[in-house]
């Protein structure tokens, strides 16, 4: 018997309250009449491990089974719908970007799609823009689904596979930096097209990623798929079909696990995703196991269009060919970074007063977007990203909204926890893929 | 700009905005603050020229049919399943390709329930609710904008329903669309829209004895100090670089 007594406990007016440092569960449960005070309530996070980020849970708990889960949210808000009403439109795609900081690339697609959309220039966005945004989506939804297996495997146990699957994100995340500058938080694609066209050393990279990648995904799965702890934690656990998911407004890879092959890229194409050639996978036990089986199979699905989106990749301009909106200069890097082409410069300064005038103009005031209001919807890794943009025919976003599918998947986490085992909250939890830096916005 | 206002079908016709039309930074401070400016700083010099912006109000107009597209269909449909259509809809708005059904508040979870379950309209999936803050453009401001979804016939539609700040009620569609739970909370919190009906519309993403709802356009930009233990910075608006 350890004299320890971790586990303060003081009498409320609510009942006994135990404050748990770790170690201690012993000490807790010892506390505890089981047939009085059949019921406590454990408060997991903000600061949790397991709990993607800063969310937190509040369960019931009768011995080890779940019979009442409340997530609550808006930890990471930072009010960036706000702050984009402060910023011209252009200023939106940086805010954006920083929403769901695992899929940013599908952030700015969206909002870019949204203002094309009001300014109606769709028909006017390049070939080639369109394709390196499809090309740059595909490999985000990779290092995506990359960060969950290795985060959800970490989960629930097995740290080989977290430090594989960061392994391989990193190697996306170089891609990145090699076409965008940045790993995260790009800023890349800009309505009107993208902010700088993809250098040959990407293509080359990008290429041996492709030949690489198939055989690091066939080692997870070796590693994974047939392990029985993995097998015993993820099947028949969490399960909601695809009634539930529909009420519940569950999109995604949630969604598809459940059965129903609902995928914005197939239903309602966008960035010409109808003439590219993938399946949507499926499975139909709608358990935490399906999800991982979907999740896998999407990587394999969009190995496949960032092999075809590669190959029709022709030269030709990244952005609008009107004045009125494309940024006045191309992006170059200089001895103290990456800033406006020297020759940009060189050109404005020196040779062009209206140049100048152009360049400040569009740089300080945007240009104006027709009033009205628009919803696009993107499929991103996580489901239906919806962005809702209203215009005053301002230079800056009257109203801009994310329809985050982090926070409107994390509805689902009761329906799936409760009447469950606590362990089977945290792969619950984890199989819906919540960003919380997308979900609080 | 003359009086008689052009029909452009839907589109939303720009009005004339008071004051402020040289473009020069005059007339500062501002006599409102709301929609002007940049940072709703009032009573120093300004040499940005941000300053003398004013927003410009647009009124909506109803389109003249046909729509074009499913938009009929859709129309027709829910005339066709929904007795009180000639009086809960207000406006019907096609714009970029985009339905926009204008309902009176009182009637927007009547008018869901036939969105969902009309065979003929079939609307599963109800993507987001939002609001926005029309200040000074409509006395009923606070609009909540509904994205629905069909996944039978891959259509979409916007509902919006228009109240007042003195007066924002409107029931909950929770009841038919469980998903617009947290997305109703989300609307209260910015907006301070109340859904009446709702299992428990409390904050979500600001504090629970927050005051005040960030996203209506007369509550500004920073406002609020920020606090370190120890320390305390005025608000973005109070601080001298921007003043």
């Amino acid at each position: 018997m350890t004299t320890s007594n971790y586990a303060t406990e003081r009498e409320t007016t609510e009942g006994r309250v135990f404050t748990v440092t770790g170690g201690d569960w012993d000490d807790v449960v010892s506390g505890v009449d089981p047939i009085n005070e059949g019921r406590i309530v454990v408060n997991m996070g903000p600061q949790h491990p397991s709990t993607h980020g800063v969310l937190r849970l509040i369960l019931e708990l009768e011995g080890e089974t779940v019979r009442e889960a409340r997530s609550v949210v808006g930890y990471l808000h930072t009010g960036i719908e706000k702050n984009l009403e402060y910023r011209n439109w252009v200023q939106g795609s940086t805010f954006v970007t920083r929403m769901d900081y695992l899929s940013p690339l599908f952030n700015e697609t969206a909002y870019s799609l949204a203002v094309e959309k009001l300014l109606g220039i769709e028909e006017q966005i390049t070939e080639r823009a369109t394709t390196i945004r499809v090309l740059m989506m595909e490999l985000n939804r990779i290092s995506s689904h990359l960060v969950w297996l290795a985060t959800t495997a970490m989960e629930l146990g097995a740290i080989n596979m977290m430090l594989y699957g960061f392994r391989e994100r990193e190697y996306i995340l170089e891609i990145f930096e090699l076409i965008t500058g940045l790993r995260m938080n790009h800023a890349y694609v800009r309505p009107g097209g993208v902010a700088q066209d993809v250098p040959d050393e990407a293509i080359v990279k990008i290429r041996d990623f492709l030949k690489l990648m198939p055989k690091r995904l066939k080692e997870y799965e070796d590693l994974l798929s047939g392990q029985p702890i993995w097998l015993e934690r993820t099947q028949n656990v969490a399960v909601l079909d695809v009634t539930g998911c529909v009420a519940l407004g569950v999109t995604g890879p949630v969604l598809r696990s459940a059965g129903l092959a609902w995928d914005l890229r197939k239903t309602m194409p966008y960035c010409g995703y109808e003439t590219y050639e993938f399946d949507v996978p499926t499975h139909s036990d709608g358990d935490v196991w399906g999800r991982y089986l979907v999740r896998n199979a999407e990587i394999r699905e969009s190995l496949k269009l960032v092999e075809q989106a590669l190959d029709r990749l022709k030269p030709g301009p990244v952005m609008v060919a009107d004045k009125k909106i494309a940024w006045p200069a191309q992006l170059a890097i200089g001895v103290d970074g990456m800033g406006n082409s020297l020759e940009h410069v060189a050109k404005i300064m020196g040779q062009s007063m209206e140049s100048l005038i152009h360049h400040f103009k569009l740089v300080t005031e945007g240009f104006r977007v027709p009033p009205g209001q628009v919803y696009v919807g993107v499929e991103s890794p996580r489901g239906e990203l919806g962005v809702h943009a209203v215009s005053d025919g301002g230079t800056r976003p009257y109203r801009v909204h994310y329809r985050e599918p982090s926070f409107v998947n994390l509805q689902a986490l009761p329906a799936m926890a409760e009447g469950g085992l606590i362990a089977d909250v945290i792969a619950g939890g984890a199989s819906l893929d919540p960003v919380m830096g997308g979900c609080d916005r | 700009m003359t009086d008689d206002k052009p029909t452009t079908g839907g589109v939303p016709v720009p009005v004339p905005p008071a004051g402020a039309t040289s473009g020069a930074p005059a007339e500062f401070p501002p006599a409102a603050p709301a929609g002007r400016g940049m940072f709703g700083n009032q009573g120093s010099g300004d040499v940005s020229g941000f300053g003398g912006l004013v927003r410009q109000h647009h009124t909506v107009e109803d389109s003249p049919r046909p729509y074009g597209g499913y938009f009929d269909e859709v129309r027709d449909a829910l005339e066709e399943a929904y007795p009180a259509f000639g009086e809960a809809i207000e406006k019907v708005v096609v714009d970029r390709g985009e339905l926009t059904l204008h309902i009176r508040p009182e009637r927007i979870a009547e008018v869901c329930q036939v969105m969902r379950d009309d065979p003929a309209l079939r609307f599963e999936l109800c993507s987001s609710v939002s609001g926005v803050d029309y200040l000074g453009a409509d006395a009923r401001r606070l609009h909540v904008v509904y994205q629905l979804t069909s996944m039978t016939y891959r259509r979409r539609v916007r509902l919006e329903a228009a109240v007042s700040v003195e007066e924002p009620h409107l029931p909950s569609v929770t009841a038919v669309y469980p998903t617009a739970d947290w997305q109703e909370r989300e609307t209260y919190d910015m907006f301070g829209v109340v859904f009446d009906g709702h299992p428990a519309l409390t904050r979500i993403l600001m504090p629970d004895d927050w005051e005040g709802h960030p996203q209506r356009k007369d509550y500004p930009l920073g406002g609020v100090p920020v606090e370190y233990k120890g320390a305390e910075i005025p608000p973005p608006d109070k601080r001298r670089s921007y003043q």
